[in-house]
Parts: C-alpha cells; sequence; structure tokens
C-alpha cells in the first residue's frame, strides 16, 4: 500500500531540515562578527551539524546534503572551492562507520567523541590548505577554531537535539 | 504475493548499495575536482564564486543587519564605560592636533606653491562607492571580507577598500551586487609601503594574524616601533599615500598593527583607483576649464567604465613629456632618501 500523499509530502519536508539548518549554520558562520578581526576563527558549525546528524539521524543528512552545506560554505568563506567539503564529506563517513562508537549513553562520551572527530578534521584540514598553498600557514587559529567548537559543542549539540526531537515527534504522527 | 516484494528488495538492496556507493564517490571526486580547478583555472572559479555570493547577498544582509546593531549597541556601551578616559585622552589629542592644524596648513599653502612652479601632475581623480560588510571569512585561513556593492556600483576588481582610518583591503571579485575583498592581514595579501616620510620601503606581508608582518626593508634598515606606514603605490595596485598602521616589534620582527579596527568593521569606502590615469598626458594649459587645480577637481576620470572621459584626455596628446604618479612618486622617494 503506497502512503497518502500529506504523510510523504511530511517526509520530504524533513528530509529537508538538516540540510536547510546546515545552510543556516553557514550563513551565521559568515556573518560579520568582527572575530576573525582578532586574528582567530569562530567554531565551525557546520562540523558540529554534520557529526551530529550523522549519530542521530543519517538518513535526514545523505552525502549530498554535506556536499551541499560544504560547497556553499566553501564559496561564501572564500576557501579554495572543495576543500572543506572533502574535509565535511570525510567526516560524515569516518562517523558512520564508527557511528556504534559514538552513539554512545552518555552524552560526555559522544563531546568526547566529538572533540576527536574536531582535532581529526582541523589536522586534516590544516594539512590539505599548506598542501594547498605549498606554505607552511600559522596553526593558530585553527587551533582557536578547534578550541571554541568543542567548548560549544553541547550547546549546539542541545539546540540540533530539539529538532530532532521535533522531527521524530513529526514523524510519527 | 509475499515473496514478490521480498525478491524485488533482495534485489534492490545491493544496488541501492552500490549506487550510494558511486554517490558518494561522484561526490568525492567533484569536491575534489573543484579543489584543482580553483588551483589550474583561477579565473572561472571565482566567477562562479561570485555569482553565488550574489545570490547570497540578500540572505547574508538580513544576518548581517542585527550583528551590526549589536555591535553599534556594544560601541554605545562601551563608550558609556570609558567616557571620563576617552574625554582626557581626547581632550590631549585635541591640543596636540591643534598645533598639527597650523602646521597643516602652512604645508598645504607650501605644497600648492610648490607643485605650481613644478607643474606637477593633479592628482587622478578618486571616486568613493560606501558599501556595507555582510561577510568575513570565519575560517581559520582565509581573510576576506563581502561588501554589499559590486559591479552595479562601479565595484570592480583592483579597487582599494579603505574606512577613515586606513587601507582594509582590495576587491578581487566583483558579482553584480556584492564584491569580496582580500584584507591586508589574509596570507595572501602583498601591500607595497613605505615607512612615512619616505624612509624606506618594504612590503606589508599578511600572514592570517591581526597584525601582518614587515618583509623586504631595504638593507641597512631598520624599522622602529612606532614607525608609520602608508602606501607606496609601486606594483599600481594601491593609491599612494594611504595610512596603514604602526610598526610593532613582536618577538624581535616587525610587524603591522593596522589602523583599521577589523573586529569593528561596519562599513568600507571602495575607492576607484586607475593608474594608467596617471600616465595620462597632462592636459594643455590653454584651456584652463578642462586643466582645473590640483585639489579641486580631476583632469582624467580614473575609471572609463565608471564614467565617460572628458574631451580633454580623449584627443591627441598636446604634451610632449607625460609623467606618471608612480614615477613623480619614485623620484620624490630617492630624493628624500
Amino acid at each position: 500500500m503506497t502512503e497518502s500523499w500529506p504523510r510523504r509530502l511530511m517526509a520530504s519536508l524533513t528530509l529537508l531540515v538538516p540540510p536547510l539548518i546546515g545552510l543556516i549554520c553557514v550563513v551565521i558562520g559568515v556573518a560579520p562578527s568582527g572575530v576573525a578581526g582578532l586574528g582567530v576563527a569562530g567554531p565551525a558549525l557546520t562540523l558540529m551539524l554534520v557529526y551530529f546528524w550523522t549519530i542521530f539521524q543519517p538518513h535526514l543528512l545523505p552525502p549530498p546534503a554535506v556536499f551541499i552545506i560544504g560547497f556553499v560554505q566553501d564559496v561564501l568563506t572564500g576557501a579554495p572551492i572543495g576543500l572543506g567539503t572533502l574535509v565535511l564529506l570525510a567526516v560524515q563517513q569516518f562517523v558512520l562507520r564508527e557511528r556504534r562508537v559514538f552513539t554512545a549513553r552518555t552524552f560526555v562520551i559522544a563531546w568526547f567523541g566529538f572533540a576527536v572527530v574536531a582535532l581529526i578534521a582541523t589536522t586534516a584540514m590544516w594539512t590539505l590548505v599548506v598542501l594547498y598553498q605549498w606554505r607552511l600557514i600559522d596553526p593558530g587559529p585553527f587551533a582557536s577554531q578547534l578550541l571554541l567548537s568543542v567548548l560549544l559543542y553541547p550547546a549546539a549539540s542541545w539546540l540540533f537535539g530539539q529538532v530532532v526531537r521535533l522531527l521524530t515527534h513529526l514523524e510519527t504522527v | 504475493m509475499r515473496q514478490q516484494p521480498g525478491r524485488a528488495w533482495g534485489l534492490a538492496a545491493p544496488l541501492k548499495v552500490l549506487a550510494h556507493r558511486v554517490g558518494l564517490i561522484a561526490l568525492l571526486a567533484v569536491a575534489t575536482g573543484l579543489v584543482v580547478l580553483g588551483k589550474v583555472d583561477a579565473v572561472i572559479v571565482e566567477r562562479g564564486r561570485a555569482m553565488i555570493i550574489d545570490m547570497a547577498t540578500p540572505m547574508l544582509e538580513v544576518v548581517a543587519q542585527p550583528i551590526s546593531s549589536v555591535k553599534s549597541v556594544m560601541l554605545v556601551v562601551d563608550g558609556w564605560v570609558h567616557m571620563r578616559d576617552e574625554n582626557l585622552a581626547l581632550h590631549q589629542e585635541n591640543e596636540r592636533l591643534r598645533v598639527w592644524q597650523t602646521t597643516a596648513r602652512r604645508l598645504a599653502a607650501e605644497n600648492r606653491a610648490y607643485r605650481e612652479m613644478l607643474r606637477v601632475r593633479p592628482d587622478p581623480a578618486t571616486r568613493f562607492v560606501t558599501a556595507r560588510v555582510i561577510a568575513e571569512g570565519g575560517g581559520p585561513f582565509v581573510r576576506t571580507l563581502v561588501i554589499d556593492a559590486g559591479a552595479q556600483s562601479g565595484v570592480a576588481p583592483g579597487q582599494v577598500a579603505i574606512t577613515g582610518a586606513g587601507v582594509v583591503g582590495r576587491v578581487i571579485a566583483a558579482g553584480q551586487h556584492s564584491a569580496r575583498l582580500l584584507a591586508i592581514t589574509d596570507l595572501n595579501s602583498r601591500l607595497p609601503a613605505v615607512i612615512e616620510g619616505g624612509r624606506a620601503r618594504a612590503i606589508v606581508e599578511g600572514d592570517n594574524s591581526a597584525m601582518p608582518r614587515l618583509s623586504y626593508l631595504a638593507p641597512g634598515v631598520k624599522a622602529q616601533a612606532g614607525d608609520r606606514l602608508v602606501t607606496s603605490g609601486s606594483g599600481g595596485l594601491f593609491p599612494p599615500g594611504l595610512p596603514i598602521g604602526a610598526v610593532e616589534i613582536v618577538d624581535g620582527v616587525p610587524r603591522i598593527h593596522p589602523w583599521v579596527r577589523f573586529d569593528k568593521l561596519d562599513f568600507v569606502r571602495i575607492v576607484a583607483y586607475d593608474p594608467t590615469a596617471a600616465v595620462a598626458p597632462i592636459p594643455d594649459p590653454v584651456t584652463p576649464s578642462l586643466a582645473p587645480l590640483p585639489s579641486t577637481a580631476p583632469a582624467t576620470e580614473p575609471a572609463p567604465a565608471v564614467a565617460p572621459v572628458p574631451p580633454a584626455a580623449a584627443g591627441p596628446a598636446p604634451a610632449p613629456a607625460p609623467l606618471s604618479l608612480d614615477t613623480a612618486d619614485d623620484a620624490a622617494d630617492e630624493t628624500e632618501r
């Protein structure tokens, strides 16, 4: 039996929510906060989003969605287009493969998992940028971004959790 | 009845996994291809980027608005908190500046007289476009800014962005309604500068930190903390004489403390500067209406795309020896050195 059309419509609408939140994260990330003027970098909001959704609702954030988020982020931040996209796709596949480890009972373990993933992603990004520019780049801003991301993850995770709760509620209705 | 869907599923599942895997590999390949393309043909990629930023501009503006309001409120609060100190500092500065005002007036008059005596070409006209900063490269390795004015307002790559305080950077790509600036702090920014007073030339080299490095100083010259730097104009990308910042010695390395507060940027002015206008011939002195005074109006318009070239400049060159602003600047530098 095929499902009724409002149900299918709702299902496709929920499929749009995580990528849309991802794009909002991108736009907030490039907002002129003045953070870059201080020689540091803001938190990697999209990294948090990809990590979080791959753990909890991977079917709502398929690789094409991650690609689009990464692509738009690269375009708007002025980064080499494709570099951030590659890192985000790699993070998604890594978390998906090790999902059982990250889907922990306690939040602290998930947080620790994020710290590890963020460390790997930041190191990978730094290495890729150094290779791309063929020049040694100050790792300071990368470190500040890593630190900020790990510190702010609980807040982001709580916000994303509210959305997930809402989506699962809508899915079961 | 029940077996059929089961069998279909049995066939579909590996297909689905395969499709998923192929899709993922395709995405990774596209991303890698984009990285390579950006390295091989930056022009195409940057044009595409400018188009996408153009489309995103309304959204960026919506997000930038409240942030700008919060920033201005913070400035007001900051002003209240430091009102007494600031007042005192301003009083002292005012007294100092009053002395400078007299000096400046005297020097301006003197300069005007010298310019007339030497028949120095007037500076090419500069045209300003004021734009709001609507996004900044929040990443750890790029220092770019997006502004909400583009080709439609006359903004073009190569133009200079300044604030009242000093140089912000250079336009590297322009869409129709938006443009991207490379800040002087960016890793890829190289800004020809001269220590004020023409003591020595150097390059202000961005390294993504808040304070760019001072490199390629002439041998034998040592930058002192507090030395002021202005653009030298060599290379033709930046007009000469724009303030950049002051030298600070950090761990034995001379760095620049930019006058522009990059953490509090809101509006920037884009200066249309075309060094080729400086190579244009000296206007015929017999047509005074077309050869105005140095300080008031231009002899030639800097950017033909922005405004039509006056007939005097478009016609055949009446004066035999064209004098470039750059060479004049160089000559001045040489003599001062």
